[in-house]
Formats: C-alpha cells, structure tokens, sequence
C-alpha cells in the first residue's frame, strides 16, 4: 500500500510539473499537449488503446516467461556440463556483443509483422541476464553444503535438484527483476521496428499524424503496465530471496 | 544399528607441493571418541576431509584403513562449525535430506522420533531462521543421527556457541553418538578433556597422543582431573604454537 502511495505521489507532481509547463511555455499542443487533454484522448480511444495494449502486454508477459524458461535451463545446462561451459558460454558472451536492436528488423523479414518477431526480441534480451545471474549463482553453491550432500552420498541429479538450485534462486531473482525491466522495451523495439500492432505501433502512428496526445495516452498505458509488471515481479523475488537467502 | 570401527591413518599430507605435517600414525579406536587438537591451519580439518574423500586438492601419501578392511565410503556422517541447515527446508525436512539426497524414501518417523528425543519436536515445522544457534545445531545432531554411521567426523561443530549452549550440546552428543567412532576436531582444549577418550594433538611436528583424564564422558566440567588435564593441554598447545 505504501508503495502505490509513492508512486501516486510521484505521479502527482510529474502531472504538476507537466502542466505547469504547458501553461507556463505556453506550448502547442502538438509539442506537448496537457495532462488533461491527455487523460480526455485516453478515455475517448479506451478501446483502440486497450486493444493495442493488450497486443504488447501479451508479447512482454510471453517474452518474459519464454526467456526467463529458456536463460533458467539455459544456466542448469552449463552448470551441470564442462563441455557445454567450454563451448557454449564464449558464444553466449559474444552474442551480447550484438545489439539485439540490430537484429531485429531481420526478425521481422523472417518472422513477419505479428508477435512473433516482438516476442523473439524481449526473449533475446532477457535471456542473458537470467542465463547468466542463474549461472553465477549455481556456480557458487556455498562448499559447505555440497561437501555434505557428498559424504551423504547424494547422487549428482539430487545434489543439484535439491541444494544447487534452491541455493541459486535468489541470484536469478536478481536476473528475472532486470529481466522484467527489459522485457517491455523489447517488444516496444519490435514493434517500432515493423507491426500492425501493439503500443509501439500506435505511438508511431500517432506520432507520424502529430496526434502527439494519443501518443502520450498509450505511453501512459505502456508507463502502468510497466509498473505493474515491475511490482508483481518484485513481490515475486521478494518471496525467492525471502526463502532461499543464507 | 551398526558396528563400531576403528581407522588407521598412516602417511603424511601436502598442498602443492608443502608439507602440511610430519607423517604421522594414527589409530583412531572404534567406538570411542577420540578429539584431534591442534594449532590452527595445521591441517586438522584436512585430515577430517581426506578420511571422508573430499579433499581432492590434497596430495596425501600414504593409507588410510578401516579396522575391518572395508573401505570408509559410505560408512561416515560429518558435522561441521556451521549447522548447514537448508534456510529453504523445514527443521524435519533439513532432518530427512541424507535420505531425499540418496533418493531414499524419507523416514519421517523415526526423523520425527529424533527431533522428539532432542526436544525440537515443536520447530519439526519451523524454518532454521526462526530457531537460535543452539537449537540449530541440534538440528544438525539430528540429521547427522539420522543417517546412522557407524563413523561421525565432527569439525569444530560446537565452537561457534556460547559456554553454556556448548557444554549442553557437548553432553547431548555424547549420549546420543556412544558407541559410534567418533573423530572430534577441536581447537578447546576444555572440549577434548572432557570428551576425548582420545586425544590427539597435531601440529607441524606430527601428532602426539596426550594422556586422557580418569572417569567415563562426558567428564564434568569442575571434575579436578579434567580441569587438570585442560590445563595441560593447553599448556602444551601453546608451547607447540610458539
């Protein structure tokens, strides 16, 4: 509750502020229309932007979950095989050292305009921090409790089913929180790049018909779904860190 | 319940090429409880890893036997300075993790039996952040009985309490570890005299078997010749660190 009274408070003065710009420098509306103005558009498309936002909300929450599942496996795999460390890890690290923004209009020649390629763009981008925060993790298991699992004779399966990956779990908390900030501008940049869909779609629609209120509105729907993914991945790790914290 | 057996430990061991003591000659009597002194970072607690086959970065030269010619694996149950409790476990569930760890079938009811027996049974369903040290590291008692070792290598596991806590866990596992072979590090000698049945004494210039004071374990703690003997040792541990 006190969160969502912050941010009500902080929203309420970057409204104050907005709009004391706008009367002050006395700004057209096509530069930077009012708060109010924006709210008004908001409410009278509700159902153009609700349609476009459920369009983007879908490829985040796909584009998460698909990358967190794939970055989570990904980080089981390396730690449980050399080889797949000696191999597979330097091309991990290199292929960071492509934007993943770049590649994206190939996945739009390949995949086309619908989801598919915005959800290959967030999966991209929040693969490798999960992948990599897990790994880390899994690779520090406190010795201490591997040396019991081993005079206890634990079979190899068991030993990281049961005290490796729990013992990590807070290091991938740490990996889906990045991972949930990222995964919206993913599907934004896919959108940008080619859709016939989404918020990102709108807002350049909007944009290029100097319809700059309605590009405010979907921003601000983009800004809550954000938020509200923010929070509820928050509370989630919270309750990981919680448990599995030494 | 198992048999009882005695190690010998023959041979000296090194780290990269550094001696980490003088050979040595160890016979550690079955089912008595024999307490391994010494100065720190003389090897005290590589000795305990190499007798349960963890310490791989260890060149050890020499044998080390079981009294009946079977080989150690599998016959041994470590207790170390910290608890290692699971934070994520419960305390019954942190009890039973030998058993899921081997893919066993986890009995709860003789885990549930011992909890009883260490007086944790109302924590069986509390995590280990909601109980104190002590009680925590009679938790690790109980799982270290659950497994049912003829061998317990204990390192330090009692060090980390308060004077009181420790001389209660000290009695707890006496009673409950009788008749199995224990191997005791510890840096107190207050510990080994009123514990060892055995005590040995390691330090760069190989290992020395002291003299034990009179009386069955746990000796207690104001009993004359204990205190004497503690006083002894700790004259010699500090002859031995200068």
């Amino acid at each position: 509750m006190k969160y969502f009274f912050r941010i009500l408070i902080s929203a309420l003065l970057i409204i104050l502020a907005w709009q004391a710009l706008v009367t002050f420098a006395d700004l057209p509306h096509f530069i930077l229309p009012s708060p109010f103005k924006v709210v008004d558009t908001l409410w009278e498309l509700r159902e153009l932007i609700a349609s476009h936002a459920l369009v983007t909300a879908i490829e985040i929450l796909l584009g998460l979950l698909i990358g967190t599942v794939l970055g989570g496996l990904t980080a089981i795999w390396l730690a449980r095989s050399k080889i797949a460390r000696y191999l597979v890890k330097p091309v991990l690290v290199l292929t960071q050292a492509l934007p993943v923004f770049a590649l994206a209009p190939l996945f739009t020649l390949w995949l086309g305009y619908g989801m598919e390629s915005k959800i290959l763009v967030a999966v991209l981008i929040i693969y490798f921090p999960v992948a990599s925060a897990f790994f880390d993790g899994l690779m520090q298991t406190p010795k201490g409790w591997l040396d019991l699992g081993k005079v206890m004779g634990a079979a190899p399966r068991q030993l990281q089913w049961r005290i490796q990956i729990p013992a990590a779990l807070p290091s991938f908390a740490s990996g889906l929180r990045l991972a949930a900030v990222y995964a919206p501008i993913g599907a934004i940049i896919g959108e940008w790049v080619g859709a016939s869909e989404g918020l990102g779609y709108l807002m350049l629609l909007a944009n290029g018909r100097a319809k700059i209120d309605l590009m405010f509105a979907a921003l601000l729907v983009l800004a809550v779904m954000t938020l509200l993914l923010h929070y509820a991945v928050g509370k989630f790790c919270d309750v990981l860190v919680k448990k599995y914290k030494q | 319940m198992s048999t009882s057996v005695g190690i010998h430990i023959k041979g000296s061991a090194s780290i990269a090429g550094k001696q980490l003591f003088e050979p040595l000659n160890m016979h550690i009597k079955a089912g008595q409880w024999s307490c391994l002194l010494g100065p720190s970072g003389v090897g005290k607690s590589t000795l305990l890893y190499l007798l349960s086959d963890l310490a791989s970065h260890v060149n050890f030269d020499g044998t080390i036997v079981a009294d009946d010619g079977l080989p150690l694996a599998g016959r041994i149950s470590y207790m170390a300075q910290t608890d290692l409790l699971m934070p994520w476990l419960s305390i019954l569930d942190n009890t039973l993790i030998g058993q899921r760890l081997r893919g066993d079938k986890p009995d709860i009811d003789k885990a549930e039996k011992l909890l009883a027996g260490l007086g944790l049974s109302e924590h069986s369903k509390h995590h280990p952040s909601q109980l104190s040290g002590g009680q925590r590291q009679r938790v690790a008692l109980a799982r270290t009985l659950m497994e049912e070792k003829e061998i317990v290598l204990l390192d330090e596991p009692f060090s980390a309490l308060d004077a009181r806590t420790r001389a209660d866990m000290q009695e707890l596992s006496a009673q409950w570890l009788e008749g199995k072979t224990v191997l005791h590090v510890t840096h107190d000698p207050a510990e080994a005299a009123r514990l060892g049945e055995q005590i040995f004494l390691l330090s760069e210039s190989g290992l020395r078997q002291m003299e034990v004071p009179t009386g069955a374990i746990v000796r207690p703690v104001d009993d004359p010749d204990t205190l004497a003997c503690q006083g002894q040792l700790l004259k010699i541990l500090r002859e031995v660190d200068s």
